[in-house]
């Protein structure tokens, strides 16, 4: 109900907020342009039409004009069977399955390290600093080591991608539930006490109900980094196929319109995979009894 | 005799540290709760009679003297389950519906009959039909209700009740009032219970505890020995004003009306 309003509340501001990111693309788009089109408008007799009929058009453009990047998209994703390696669509489900697994594995792992946090008081102190630490390291420096690493004991492909989108996931995971894991006021801890409850029945009838708020606001971190793990995992190998190999394809040859395209692909992954976790999150909110 | 106290206190006393100081919560606690009885403790903010309930309930522990709930330890008692406990707000979990909160000690207690149990203790506080709700869905007075539901659903001989309506206004105040007056005469169960209203604690209780703070101990205990069938307009009468100005004295004695 209130959900209609907010959407039809919305529909206006989006709009704007859209047209003045597609104009200012547009306006840098004949400003970068010009620059390496200069000799080709010269040809035609310069002018402010050739000017911008050039500068959106170039086939190795600086920044491709918005339709371009639209064009391409479209070629690569309805006019390629999806199992071919021009396939947009083919790339994105290499880079989508290792960002899931990668995802799931780090969430795993995150509610694994907070559920131990929370009940070993030891574990708070000596595992915390390891933590923040490992967050600390470029993904980009230690994403190759990873890779060679894995690779010299015959792990190829899909796990590594993964198993770097789990380190960059499994971080917010834990924070968010160490706090969710914490959350439940004395009062609702007393009573469980006083039934005699195990520590197992606290954990699941109490602190884990109560961390799902926390739990979901960390899954959309998670799910979104998990996709940049993926694509950073498939930079430093030269990877064959993936949307990270796409984009190191593109800079390769100078196709920057491929570039943006898979950027474009790579956005919209990453938004319904956060959307996705959303509507989970609503499932889960209305089993719990949240409020309409 | 001995064999009917629930509970027996012997020279109780609890000392918290702190980087105060020591704070005496309670120092010489002398107390026997006989079976059936409804026993009330009440003092100002900082007496310990909420402390001396968590004793009881052993969710805190006694620095010096001895306890026994139920013929055992406070520990033993505790998990033997022989309480059930009401705290100052509901404690309802917000994810679960009322049945499911009622439910929650048979769950964990892996009760077999817990289905007809939660419907019975619901129809005791006068919530049928309300199973399906969730806590929101409710009032504040509603919603203790569930939680007495809920202690009672453990089927304990004793209840212990923190202020259990000191967060709710006076006229559903009067009602539960009422309402737990006709629970315990109907279920004959022993009830320990913390207040800081004299007229709450006069009407309910068959004996009152007055309380003093710093250090928290006992001043006065008083029988009321009211007529078993009172309604709230028993707050009138000579007697009742009679008990409830003793309570008062014994509140003045233990300088609880200075600052």
């Amino acid at each position: 109900m209130s959900d209609g309003r907010t959407e039809r509340n919305s529909i206006l501001p989006v709009t704007v907020v859209c047209v003045i990111i597609f104009v200012a693309w547009y306006i840098a788009a004949i400003f970068m342009n010009t620059v390496v089109a200069e000799p080709k408008i010269e040809a035609l007799g310069g002018g402010f039409a050739n000017t911008i009929n050039v500068s959106w058009s170039l086939d190795r453009p600086v920044i491709p004009a918005p339709h371009q990047v639209v064009v391409e998209v479209w070629n690569t994703v309805f006019t390629i069977a999806p199992w071919k390696v021009r396939s947009l669509v083919y790339h994105v489900w290499v880079t989508l399955s290792s960002t899931l697994l990668g995802f799931v594995l780090g969430t795993l792992l995150g509610i694994g390290l907070a559920v131990a946090i929370v009940h070993f008081k030891l574990l708070s102190k000596s595992l915390m600093p390891w933590i923040i630490a490992s967050q600390t390291i470029p993904i980009l420096a230690i994403a190759p080591m990873i890779i060679v690493v894995l690779g010299s004991v015959g792990l190829t492909g899909l796990v590594p991608k993964s198993i770097i989108s789990m380190y960059l996931c499994f971080f917010p995971v834990a924070i968010g539930m160490v706090k969710g894991l914490t959350s439940p006021d004395p009062m609702q801890l007393d009573l469980m006490r006083t039934y005699n409850a195990s520590v197992s029945q606290v954990l699941w009838k109490l602190r884990f109900p109560a961390a799902m708020p926390f739990l979901f606001a960390s899954l959309k971190v998670a799910v979104a980094i998990a996709l940049t793990g993926a694509i950073v995992g498939e930079l430093p190998t030269g990877a064959q196929s993936g949307i990270g190999s796409r984009m190191l394809a593109g800079s390769y040859y100078g196709q920057t319109i491929q570039i943006w395209s898979a950027l474009v692909a790579a956005s919209a992954v990453a938004a319904a995979l956060v959307y996705g976790v959303g509507g989970i999150e609503r499932i889960v909110n209305r089993q719990m009894g949240a409020r309409a | 005799m001995a064999a009917q106290a629930v509970i027996d206190a012997r020279d109780l006393s609890l000392t918290f540290t702190t980087a105060d100081g020591p704070v005496y919560a309670l120092e010489g606690i002398n107390l026997t709760v006989n079976d059936g009885d409804f026993v009330s403790f009440i003092g100002p903010s900082g007496c310990g009679k909420t402390t001396l309930l968590r004793v009881i309930a052993d969710l805190e522990q006694a620095t010096a003297g001895t306890i026994s709930v139920n013929g055992m330890s406070a520990s033993q008692a505790r998990m033997a389950r022989a309480y059930g406990y009401v705290f100052q707000a509901p404690a309802l979990y917000p994810w679960r519906t009322v049945e499911k909160n009622v439910g929650l000690p048979l769950e964990i207690m892996g009760t077999a009959d817990a289905a007809s149990r939660v419907k019975r203790n619901l129809e005791l506080v006068n919530l049928a039909g309300f199973e399906k709700k969730f806590p929101w869905q409710l009032s504040g007075g509603m919603q203790q209700r569930v939680s007495i539901a809920r202690a009672l659903a453990v089927e304990p001989k004793l209840l212990l009740m923190d202020e259990p309506f000191g967060a709710l206004d006076e006229i559903v105040r009067d009602k539960l009032n009422q309402q737990l007056l006709e629970l315990w005469a109907a279920t004959k169960k022993t009830v320990v219970f913390v207040t800081h209203s004299i007229p709450e604690a006069v009407f309910l209780s068959s004996r009152i505890v007055v309380m003093s703070p710093r250090p928290g101990r006992i001043i006065d205990v008083i029988e009321t020995n009211l007529p078993a069938d009172r309604t709230l307009d028993i707050r009138e009468t000579p007697e009742f004003l009679k008990i409830a100005h003793r309570v008062r004295e014994g509140l003045k004695a233990g300088h609880s009306y200075e600052d």
